[in-house]
């Protein structure tokens, strides 16, 4: 064995720019080839995209509707209660930061400075202040964060409370919160409600069922793993769809449930389906001995589940759900079908409007942007936490 | 294990308790079913709505706009069923092929040694796989093919390739009485190709000797497609080419603008998860496979062909069929462009019909088992590339 001090660094290459582009670019004819070709075509797709953006497109269909995208018809003197969520979001955002630095910073510094940039944006006065505040809080949860690190385990639980919370402060109660119904909800505002709800609801249920589908009893089992292949095998469309017109069928007064209510259990059952499928490879990935050595210690099975098996189990199928989140986040756009408001919804209705027939392009890129920087910070932040805890492991 | 002589009281059996468990579960399920039963039946029966399929054989009087099997209003519900369950078949098949490659090259592309390129696929794939699919379809449809020019000043491609806002238009085929023989033909240059490919094969792993058989077996399915045209009295296949007709084409092969953008949608969006498979699965390949094969003299096209590909095939197999799954499932999305799928013309028989509940079922089933052919496909596939295991 080398001793620590006996192994040798790898020596520094001095990168030489001429040297660089003769190997990663021009390394041999074929590869010479490829690079024009490539630049020409960044050059042409650029090119055009840019002076498009810049000179063709009409982006005031986005900055006159800018409000409509982001929460829809909310009353417009109830929308501080919109802003206390995100205030509320970015300090935890600022906390994780300081806390687990590695896995949130970048989005961190991100959201944070783009928050602040925005705040310098020709909005109204109110909105700039906002976006001020939300910005600076995730600068000083960051310090926060970083003076307290020991209050890890409470921001992760305030992570889990933020969902009830902003669902009532959206909604709002009694006399002090008038409520606001939700078919004013919309925007992203609706997509991020919907696709949080879906899966603070979905991943519990899943959970059951991947342990119902590994359960020795076959009643259980053989039920579990219809309904898990059944959902699997059908398009999100056709259970939303059930949801939304056949729901009054099935439940007498049906019609009287909430649109986005239903639309949140139709979700719930779609990806609770996948995560199952998800947590079964975890659990069978627990090496036999750790049920043994459970059952050796006197634990019952619902104890050696709750204590031994699920803690690595789900921690192993972390990356992986995090994975079907993102795509249930995107798929909460196909509620446009069923006629709801989301993002994508109110793209199509500020389409509709004869001021901006035709402006198609505009919007979709918009709409799309949204929907990547969203997924994309979730994405992120999964690379990094699969990292860290990959890193854990070894 | 259990201890025979000091049996537990029943109600502490275990096993007694899981049967009573299983029973308790079973009869709750049963009950929840039971109830929602007849609040269906109940409810069809308020609504005046009789059950069963006898419907589907009332005639349809819709029209579908895309029809590869002959259609007419007036035929039966069943009908345009088996019309929209085609179109779904076709945009799936031709899409799921086409995102393979799409995919294939991508995820090569990314881990290609040259830097550009392999920069240009990896924010192809970070770009495109964030957006939801839903929103590219509108896109690909509303922004590009609608925006296309008028058949006027159609975008003339060589080919002759036309695009306009009715779609795609290029050349076709029509098939004459000699097309079966001429298939016939081909049919026999394909299996010929196959023997000789054996046949150099063994030559090859007996001998040593290298035959092109790749280019052999080309030449062959050609030449016997010409000797075949050359053999028939009439020529096989008619080419009939596209010719405008005030504002629209006569004659040539259509692709309506739905279409177009439904295939172009889900292929560009599956691909970028098909490429992430890829990549996943060449670098999941031991690095030292690589350096052997390089050692062995292999050209890197030869060792990428020959033995990384079948290597990463095994990891890249049992989740890519689970993408040919989801795009199966997402060209249900194409009633958001209005694309005649299988979803799209059950929901208009439903409107007609109130008949939701036979018809969510017949929908289900459709799909149950479209998933479940690919899926056995798929596995028959895999354990093929395996390794073969003691």
């Amino acid at each position: 064995m080398a001793s620590v001090s006996e192994i040798v660094t790898r020596p520094q290459e001095r990168v030489h720019v001429a040297k660089w582009l003769k190997k990663n670019l021009f390394s041999s004819w074929f590869n010479t080839l490829l690079t024009v070709l490539s630049l020409a075509l960044m050059y042409t797709v650029l090119s055009q995209l840019l002076t498009w953006i810049v000179t063709v497109a009409n982006w005031r269909v986005i900055t006159v509707n800018l409000r409509l995208f982001m929460v829809g018809t909310y009353p417009l003197d109830q929308t501080w209660r919109l802003w206390f969520c995100v205030a509320i979001g970015m300090t935890l955002l600022g906390l994780s930061w300081g806390i687990w630095p590695r896995v949130v910073s970048r989005v961190a510094i991100v959201y944070g400075a783009a928050l602040l940039l925005l705040a310098l944006a020709p909005f109204g006065v109110v909105t700039r202040i906002w976006l001020a505040g939300c910005g600076g809080l995730v600068f000083v949860g960051m310090f926060v964060g970083r003076r307290m690190p020991y209050v890890g385990r409470w921001v992760a639980l305030a992570w889990f409370g933020f969902l009830p919370l902003m669902l009532i402060l959206m909604r709002g109660f009694g006399a002090f919160l008038p409520v606001v119904p939700t078919r004013q909800w919309g925007g992203l505002q609706l997509t991020l409600v919907l696709a949080i709800t879906g899966i603070a609801f979905s991943f519990p249920l899943g959970v059951l069922l991947a342990i119902g589908r590994r359960s020795p009893l076959p009643a259980i089992s053989l039920c579990c793993t219809l309904y898990i292949e059944l959902i699997r095998a059908v398009p999100l469309i056709t259970v939303l769809f059930m949801f939304q017109i056949m729901l009054p069928l099935f439940i007498p007064g049906g019609e009287s449930f909430d649109r986005i209510i239903r639309a949140i259990v139709a979700f719930t059952l779609f990806t609770a389906a996948y995560i199952a499928e998800n947590v079964r490879g975890g659990l069978q990935a627990i090496p036999r001995g750790q049920f043994e050595a459970a059952r050796a210690l006197g634990l019952n099975p619902f104890l050696t589940m709750s204590f031994i098996i699920l803690p690595q189990a789900l921690r192993i199928v972390i990356p992986a759900n995090v994975g079907q989140f993102i795509s249930l986040f995107k798929d909460t756009s196909l509620v446009v079908i069923a006629a709801l408001l989301d993002l994508l919804g109110i793209g199509r209705s500020v389409l509709a409007q004869s001021e901006f027939l035709g402006l198609q392009t505009e919007v979709l890129l918009f709409v799309a942007a949204v929907y990547w920087i969203c997924t994309f910070s979730m994405s992120y932040i999964s690379k990094r936490l699969e990292q860290t805890l990959g890193g854990g492991n070894r | 294990m259990t201890p025979v002589s000091s049996r537990p009281p029943f109600w502490r059996n275990v096993r007694i308790l899981a049967i009573l468990g299983q029973v308790a579960f079973v009869l709750v399920v049963a009950v929840v079913a039971g109830i929602l039963y007849a609040n269906v039946t109940s409810g069809m029966r308020r609504l005046g709505i009789v059950g069963g399929f006898d419907f589907m054989n009332q005639t349809a009087g819709f029209d579908i706009g895309v029809r590869p099997i002959p259609y007419r209003p007036s035929d039966t519900y069943w009908r345009a069923f088996q019309v929209g369950v085609v179109n779904t078949l076709l945009v799936s098949i031709l899409g799921i092929v086409l995102a393979t490659l799409l995919g294939l090259l991508i995820g090569i592309a990314q881990l290609s040694s040259n830097w550009l390129v392999a920069r240009l696929a990896q924010s192809y794939v970070v770009i495109v796989r964030h957006v939801p699919v839903l929103v590219q379809l509108f896109f690909w449809y509303q922004a590009v093919f609608l925006r296309l020019p008028r058949v006027q000043n159609a975008i003339a491609l060589p080919g002759p390739i036309y695009l306009s806002n009715k779609g795609l238009t290029m050349v076709g085929f029509t098939t004459t009485p000699s097309t079966t023989w001429w298939i016939g033909f081909i049919f026999v240059g394909i299996l010929g190709a196959v023997l000789v490919w054996h046949w150099l094969k063994r030559h090859q792993e007996c001998t040593g000797q290298q035959a092109p058989r790749f280019l052999i077996s080309l030449l062959i399915v050609a030449a016997s497609a010409i000797i075949g045209w050359l053999v028939l009295a009439t020529s096989p296949l008619e080419l009939t080419i596209p010719e405008r007709r005030g504002l629209n084409y006569r004659g040539g092969f259509e692709l309506t603008p739905e279409y177009a953008a439904l295939l172009v949608g889900l292929v560009i969006y599956t691909a970028s998860f098909i490429a992430e498979i890829v990549r996943a699965g060449i670098q999941g390949v031991s690095k030292g496979q690589k350096e052997a094969a390089r050692a062995l003299g292999l050209r890197g096209s030869q060792s990428l062909r020959l033995v990384i590909l079948p290597q990463a095939l095994r990891i890249i197999i049992p989740p890519t069929t689970s993408q040919y799954l989801n795009l199966a499932k997402n060209s249900s999305l194409a009633i958001a462009i209005g694309y005649p799928d299988l979803f799209s013309v059950s929901r208009t028989i439903m409107n007609q019909t109130a008949q939701t509940v036979p018809m969510v079922g017949l929908i289900m089933m459709s799909y149950l088992i479209i998933s479940l052919i690919t899926s056995v496909f798929m596995n028959f596939y895999n354990r093929s590339v395996r390794l073969v295991e003691r």
